[in-house]
């Protein structure tokens, strides 16, 4: 192949590619290379999230062919109250678990960074939930929340006499139980990057400081945050993201009645599963799915934004 | 290079001729996977191809989960299976999709249908045509487990035949720790699991009511008789604390555990509950009320046949769902799955009614209704919810009625749009 190509058209082809500076020719080449992944993320990524769009205008629901509803579905979904219900589930993730998560994993990385003593196994410790399957995780979570008999938490505060909690069949605590876990999952990943963010801080910057006679509170405030503000970025925007987007914990741990009693724990993406999966209403569903890309969207945005470098 | 090419595919299409050659039909068969039920089907696959060499049946499965997605993309893509297993209450879904196809009166006489199969099959009926036939029926019962029974001073050879009664030895069975805290469940309550469907079919019933309208198109427990089903049903958690709702997480696994006295459920949990060695556990009627009125809900897997089966086809899948609706299908079925033959005669002899095992889901099915879901999963949320606003939010069980009524009402409402 290779040799017959070369025989056949080297002249022709040969002069208009010599013409060519060494530069054109390598952004040639990064573009020749680069078209085979975009043209597949194209087709498998963009493509489908423009026709999302096109079905939250329509009824279809997979069997019956598709009909042009107008705005039919984004009305319905104003006027569901289980959609702000989900809405108000999805934000309350979203509104206490990214900052929890943040200081948390900045506090242990802050500290965990003076650590010389094991550093390396303390630091696995807090790694290991995030390498473990997310489904797993929450079964084993959805167990330790249970009842007497069986749950690990109740077990303990039964023997010190204080009530039980019901946990995960409760209205009220079902969020925040299934948040500590969401949280802890997630900690491992945050950390590591913090401490990669504190040890980019040339200790120049430290040993000046304290030459100038700063204190460690006033270090901690004019020197390492303001300049670990691009990895608080990413992670605000990153830890943000995953929780509009929480699923499988919430999925796994309340899969005999799928987001907790009442829908007390259920988030955006549960709904628009249920609603294109067990209710086949793809045009709800589509709708959904725009209103949450929407959401996504203008979080990301602002966040950028708000925390943009002056 | 092209000659080779040209070479190979030349090959590729030889092959396949000639295995079309060699095969004269062959049709595919869709359920979704269950060990127990592949086995049987396996089965029955082995003897229909003996007794018709020409026919071939391929069994593809898929997961519980997914069968019924992996059903209607299928039919968007043009490729259904040519006789698929279906509950009955997706029919309404699977017909207005077009994914099934009516089954032919001369091949499927309706009088001979009505005559041999229980009642219920009636469900798989739309307008004047049939669009499936079941194997297996399952119905509902009161398992208990006598060890529990025995050291309550109760008699595990006398389990409970009213409500009164299963109120009473739920109370005997029920253990608590010091702090009151329930250890040990006198009845289990799941309504994500049978409960449902007792609240529905059977209490509502009891207490003078009926959950819809003959139709099924119109919600009428709200009227009369669900009220007093709820209070019945969530006192026991409340009033005699004698369950608990997520209680070992489900309630067949908290009998299964050994720790639930009681607990309503079908006949497919019989395979897993077989497996118990801590225990003895028997089975009974669901309870009668005062009156002596009782209940059941039944149900079923049906097979149809696919839209898109034609001709040749069309003739080997009538042929293969004949053979697995006929009296000998559904005692292999009876042997390997455990549920129960769809045909009277096979269902009624006088080994299965001795069974004693058997014999409370067998007479069941005499006084058993078949809810005509659009929604199943839907319409049993709203069941689910309805006893969490009463058993987490305090709602008065009318109130909750009231809301559940109007919200399954408009699930049927927009099913029937």
């Amino acid at each position: 192949m290779a040799q017959g190509a070369i025989t056949d058209d080297t002249v022709p082809r040969g002069r208009a590619w010599d013409r060519f500076s060494i530069r054109t020719k390598r952004v040639i080449w990064a573009w020749a290379f680069l078209a085979l992944p975009i043209i597949f993320y194209g087709w498998i990524r963009f493509y489908p999230t423009f026709q999302a769009f096109w079905i939250s205008f329509t009824d279809w629901d997979i069997l019956k062919p598709a009909q042009f509803v107008g705005l039919e579905n984004y009305d319905k979904l104003v006027h569901d109250p289980q959609f702000w219900k989900v809405f108000r589930n999805t934000f309350t993730y979203l509104i206490v678990g990214t900052p929890i998560s943040l200081v948390i994993a900045f506090l242990v990385a802050y500290y965990l960074d003076r650590v010389r003593f094991m550093h390396g196994f303390i630091r696995a410790l807090y790694f290991l939930p995030f390498l473990t399957t997310a489904a797993a995780l929450a079964w084993v979570w959805r167990w330790i929340y249970q009842p007497v008999p069986v749950g690990l938490i109740n077990g303990l505060l039964s023997q010190f006499g204080i009530p039980q909690q019901p946990f995960l069949k409760s209205t009220t605590q079902g969020l925040p139980a299934i948040m500590v876990t969401a949280i802890w999952a997630g900690l491992g990943f945050q950390v590591i990057i913090f401490l990669a963010g504190l040890r980019a801080i040339p200790s120049t910057y430290y040993e000046a400081a304290r030459i100038d006679g700063l204190g460690e509170g006033a270090i901690l405030r004019k020197i390492t945050l303001p300049l670990l503000k691009p990895t608080t970025v990413f992670l605000v925007v990153f830890s943000s993201i995953g929780f509009l987007r929480i699923f499988d914990s919430v999925y796994n741990m309340t899969s005999n009645d799928p987001g907790g009693p009442l829908g007390s724990t259920k988030p955006i993406v549960l709904m628009i599963y249920q609603t294109a999966f067990s209710s086949f209403d793809m045009g709800y569903a589509a709708a959904q799915t725009v209103v949450l890309f929407t959401i996504l969207l203008i979080v990301s945005l602002l966040q950028l934004f708000v925390l943009r470098n002056r | 290079m092209r000659n080779r090419f040209m070479l190979a595919g030349l090959a590729a299409g030889i092959s396949l001729l000639t295995l079309g050659a060699a095969q004269a039909v062959e049709i595919e068969y869709w359920q979704y996977a269950y060990e127990t039920r592949v086995t049987a089907m396996d089965q029955l696959i082995a003897n229909f191809e003996k007794a018709n060499p020409d026919i071939t049946v391929k069994q593809t499965t898929f997961p519980y989960d997914d069968y019924q997605t992996r059903v209607i993309a299928a039919k968007a893509a043009g490729q259904g299976p040519d006789v698929l297993q279906l509950f009955y209450g997706w029919l309404d879904k699977f017909q207005s999709g077009g994914v099934l196809q009516p089954l032919s009166p001369t091949a499927f006489p309706h009088d001979a249908i009505e005559a041999d199969f229980f009642p219920i099959v009636t469900a798989m009926k739309r307008g004047d045509d049939y669009y499936g036939l079941p194997t297996a029926v399952r119905s509902l019962a009161l398992f208990y487990n006598k060890k529990l029974f025995e050291e309550a001073g109760l008699d595990p050879s006398k389990p409970p035949q009213t409500l009164d009664e299963l109120v009473a030895a739920a109370v005997a069975t029920a253990k608590h720790d010091a702090a009151g805290n329930l250890i040990s469940e006198g009845i289990t309550m799941d309504m994500a699991g049978q409960d449902h469907q007792w609240w529905r079919e059977v209490l509502t019933r009891q207490f003078g009511g009926v959950p819809y309208s003959d139709d099924y198109r119109t919600v009428k427990y709200g009227e009369k008789g669900g009220v007093e089903a709820l209070k019945f049903y969530t006192d026991l958690q409340t009033e005699q604390k004698v369950g608990q709702t997520g209680f070992m997480d489900e309630g067949q696994a908290a009998f299964r555990g050994g720790m639930a006295a009681m607990t309503i459920d079908g006949t497919f949990r019989l395979g897993s509950f077989k497996t118990i060695d801590q225990f003895e556990w028997g089975v009974t009627e669901l309870p009668a009320n005062a009156d002596g009125t009782r209940s059941n809900y039944a149900s079923y897997f049906a097979n149809g046949i696919g839209a898109s089966a034609q001709g040749e086809e069309l003739a080997a899948a009538e042929k293969f769902l004949a053979y697995v609706s006929s009296p000998e299908a559904m005692q292999i079925w009876l042997d390997v799955v455990g549920e129960l033959p769809a045909r009277k005669s096979a269902a009624l002899t006088e080994k299965n009614l001795a069974d004693p095992i058997l014999s409370p889901f067998l007479k069941a099915l005499d006084y058993a209704h078949t809810t005509q879901f659009v929604d199943e999963a839907g319409q049993r949320q709203v069941a689910i919810d309805m006893a969490n606003r009463v058993l987490l939010e305090g709602q008065s069980p009318a109130d909750s009625v009231a809301e559940a009524a109007t919200a399954e009402q408009a699930i049927i409402d927009a099913a029937a749009k």
